[in-house]
């Protein structure tokens, strides 16, 4: 979605949401090169009927300018991580290992610690906490996956 | 809906005159040309009341009782006028007094601005004096709202507020100012942009044309078709051509409670109301419809029932401003997305450019059981009663009346009997809460009701339980010298209330019964006005008379009523609409 820039409008489209019982599963926004517009990445849940209503109700919005399905269409999702990971003696090597089966990157380290940044599909993300050995996991802050439609046309004004 | 500035400045005039915050509130105001501003003044408000103050008779403020009286009466002159209601009230509790009312206009998509004073802006989040979040209070019930943070954006929010409040399907906007921003002290040019863009907000200036085409095919092919019309048809002034539409065709028609009026309520192909309390013909036909014509009208759970059993052999079309009204509670296959007057009008002459006619044998047998259904007479009652009934109340209203009147109703069983037995051949007469169902309602409404046409009969119909909710407008109608009559349905009970405690808690009637009530009568007259009781049926109508006759006063009608009654026909929680309940028979009565 590409909304107006502007206090209340995250508040209208949370309370919309929680207004009609509708899930919000994530959400993710941040000025665009526009600076008047914020883009809003919003992922929910429901059949074809509460989708389409959804979508017909954030329409309604008035500070909601453009919006569109990603699911309708080929689209590209990615979600960044960063993790905080106990390394001390064997499992140090152990998770450098993971990262780079995993293509992340150790962006932060201590004599006892990693932080690991990690970006891809949610799915992945998930495969990389699933794959990181019992209790080594101290910390993880994930972004909420973002997204843009595959082709040349373009989510603008 | 489409705005209407009155003549401002011209933006392009030399030297715009120079205005505080105060002043361009209410210089905005006169450029939108508002007439009456209902309000209350307040701490935060208090630039702008003296700005007013100053401006003389330029806008005439109301000033009301109570907050949500200055909601209520601002809605029941936009109701009866089609114009944009305009209140003004303090932060905090003025505020918060006015959410009820606000959240009426919002169900009912009713154009309101509603200006609150908030506290200035360095003290905002700090818990000061009379401070609450009133865009974030008010949010959910608003079609949209605005914090005016600096003096520079105050017009412009104005004019946009008023545009949004009167366009697409209307609604209320709130426009909260902080005291600082309305400083007499500080002035800046003053200019009212007359033509207003909002990137986000372009509402359908007309139907799609294939589908109203494909609209007008499904209806001549229809066997058993019958038009659903709601509120929309009235907020968009489409009863002149509904009205001929319908007549063109020979369709029956019904209509929610928010529509009564678009459509001559005595004309013979009027079937009655739809839904929870509707007519026995119109909720039977819209069972058994083949081809449903929903114009402007939301599928609302009272006029649905369940679901599951909502017109199970319809073809349904469906024409409203609303994207989001269609197919949200009913799936649809023709949906049409347009102002319902301009697609009305459309469907009107796509019709006849085809040249095309309805089956009319189809019709003939269509009506035929339609007319049977009719013979089942549901809204029968004990014409025979020693005590006044509600229906006969009304009855005798509609007769005194001559059915030229503006009637506003609080809610509950009174509502019910008055949308049940006063005929509207007239839209916009008919003035009622019927998403929110909020009691109070009735009395300030029929305020702003009578300001808008002080010549024309207005009443305002309640029960004891509701009249009490914004009693306190009595002294506004006074100061106002506004000569509404009150007709209390007084049957000593919450009816509706009472009603379902009798159909579905065993008749366990917890709290409903309205002890230590007023003599209403004194109360009346303690505010100045004229009271009268009546309790036999054979004096309802000189007592009616009597008070209708006295012009210029306002009177206060108590009339005792049978608090057995119930209202029917009646489709209870989890039917159909086949599933009525229906009065008791004669015979019934006497064997209970």
């Amino acid at each position: 979605m590409l909304v107006e820039n502007e206090s209340g409008a995250l508040s209208r489209i949370a309370g919309l949401f929680s207004a009609r019982g509708y899930n919000i599963e994530s959400l993710t926004v941040a000025p665009t090169d526009e600076p008047s517009l914020s883009r809003m990445t919003l992922v929910t849940s429901g059949n074809d009927d509460i989708v389409e209503q959804i979508k017909k109700q954030l329409n309604k919005l008035i500070d909601v300018v453009k919006l569109q399905d990603l699911a309708e269409g080929d689209h590209i999702e990615r979600e960044m991580m960063l993790i905080k990971l106990k390394a001390a003696g064997p499992d140090r090597e152990e998770l450098k290992r993971l990262t780079e089966i995993f293509r992340a990157k150790i962006i932060d380290v201590t004599e006892a610690s990693y932080i690991v940044e990690l970006t891809g599909a949610s799915r992945k993300l998930d495969a990389f906490i699933e794959a990181v050995p019992e209790g080594l996991i101290t910390e993880v802050v994930r972004s909420g996956p973002t997204g843009i439609l595959r082709g040349a046309k373009g989510l603008t004004l | 809906m489409q705005s209407h500035l009155a003549d401002g400045p011209d933006p392009n005039a030399t030297d715009p005159a120079l205005l505080s915050g105060a002043e361009i509130t209410i210089q905005a105001l006169i450029d939108e040309g508002v007439e009456y501003v209902f309000g209350y003044p307040g701490g935060a408000v208090l630039h702008i009341y003296d700005a007013l103050f100053q401006r003389g008779d330029a806008i005439k403020h109301v000033l009301v009782r109570h907050e949500q009286g200055a909601t209520h009466a601002a809605d029941g002159y936009a109701r009866a006028t089609g114009k944009c209601g305009v209140c003004l009230v303090t932060s905090g509790p003025g505020a918060t007094n006015a959410v009820t009312g606000i959240a009426t206009a919002h169900l009912d998509s009713i154009p309101m601005v509603v200006i609150t004073g908030q506290v200035p802006t360095p003290v905002i989040g700090s818990d000061a004096f009379q401070e609450v979040d009133t865009v974030g209070i008010t949010r959910p019930c608003v079609k949209h709202n605005f914090l005016v943070k600096r003096l520079e954006d105050l017009a412009e929010t104005i004019r946009k507020a008023f545009f949004i409040a009167q366009s697409g399907r209307p609604g209320p906007v709130v426009v909260d100012i902080p005291k600082d921003v309305t400083d007499p002290n500080i002035k800046i040019p003053y200019i009212y942009p007359r033509d207003i863009g909002i990137r986000s907000y372009n509402p359908a200036k007309r139907g799609h044309l294939g589908q109203i085409r494909k609209a007008v095919e499904t209806m001549l092919a229809a066997k058993r078709p019958i038009f659903y019309t709601g509120g929309g048809a009235v907020l968009d002034n489409a009863a002149a051509p509904l009205t001929e539409l319908v007549r063109a065709l020979g369709f029956p028609i019904t209509s929610t409670l928010m529509g009564l009026g678009a459509y001559p309520m005595t004309d013979k192909q009027f079937v009655g109301m739809l839904g929870m309390h509707g007519t026995y013909e119109a909720n039977m036909a819209m069972h058994e419809t083949d081809c449903l014509i929903a114009i402007g009208a939301r599928f609302d759970d009272r006029v649905t029932g369940k679901i599951e059993h909502f017109c199970p052999h319809a073809e349904i079309v469906h024409v409203d401003i609303d994207p989001s009204s269609i197919s949200k509670n009913v799936k649809v296959q023709v949906p049409i997305v347009g102002p319902v007057g301009s697609v009305v009008t459309d469907m009107l002459s796509i019709l006849r450019e085809s040249g095309g006619r309805p089956d009319q044998s189809a019709l003939a047998a269509w009506w035929q059981q339609i007319d049977a259904w009719r013979g089942i007479d549901c809204m029968r009652y004990d014409r025979s009663s020693p005590m006044i009934k509600p229906q006969f109340a009304v009855e005798t209203l509609y007769k005194v009346t001559n059915g030229d009147l503006y009637l506003t109703s609080d809610v509950g069983q009174h509502q019910m009997f008055a949308a049940q037995f006063y005929p509207f051949d007239k839209p916009r007469r008919w003035i009622n809460s019927g998403g929110l169902g909020t009691m109070g309602f009735g009395l300030p409404a029929a305020m702003g009701v009578q300001l808008a046409h002080p010549d024309a009969q207005v009443a305002c119909i309640s029960g004891e339980a509701s009249i009490l909710m914004c009693i306190q407008e009595l002294a506004t109608c006074k100061q106002y010298s506004l000569p509404i009559k009150v007709v209390l349905l007084n049957n000593g009970y919450m009816g509706m209330v009472r009603q379902w405690q009798e159909f579905f808690y065993e008749s366990r009637y917890a709290h409903s019964y309205v002890d230590a009530l007023p003599d209403f009568v004194a109360l009346a007259q303690s505010f100045g006005h004229v009271g009268m009781r009546v309790e036999q049926p054979d004096q309802l109508e000189s007592a009616m008379r009597e008070a209708f006759a006295m012009k210029d006063r306002f009177v206060f009608l108590d009339v005792i009523v049978d608090p057995s009654e119930n209202v029917y026909p009646m489709i209870c929680a989890g039917k159909g609409h086949h599933e009525m309940e229906l009065p008791p028979t004669m015979s019934e009565r006497e064997l209970a």
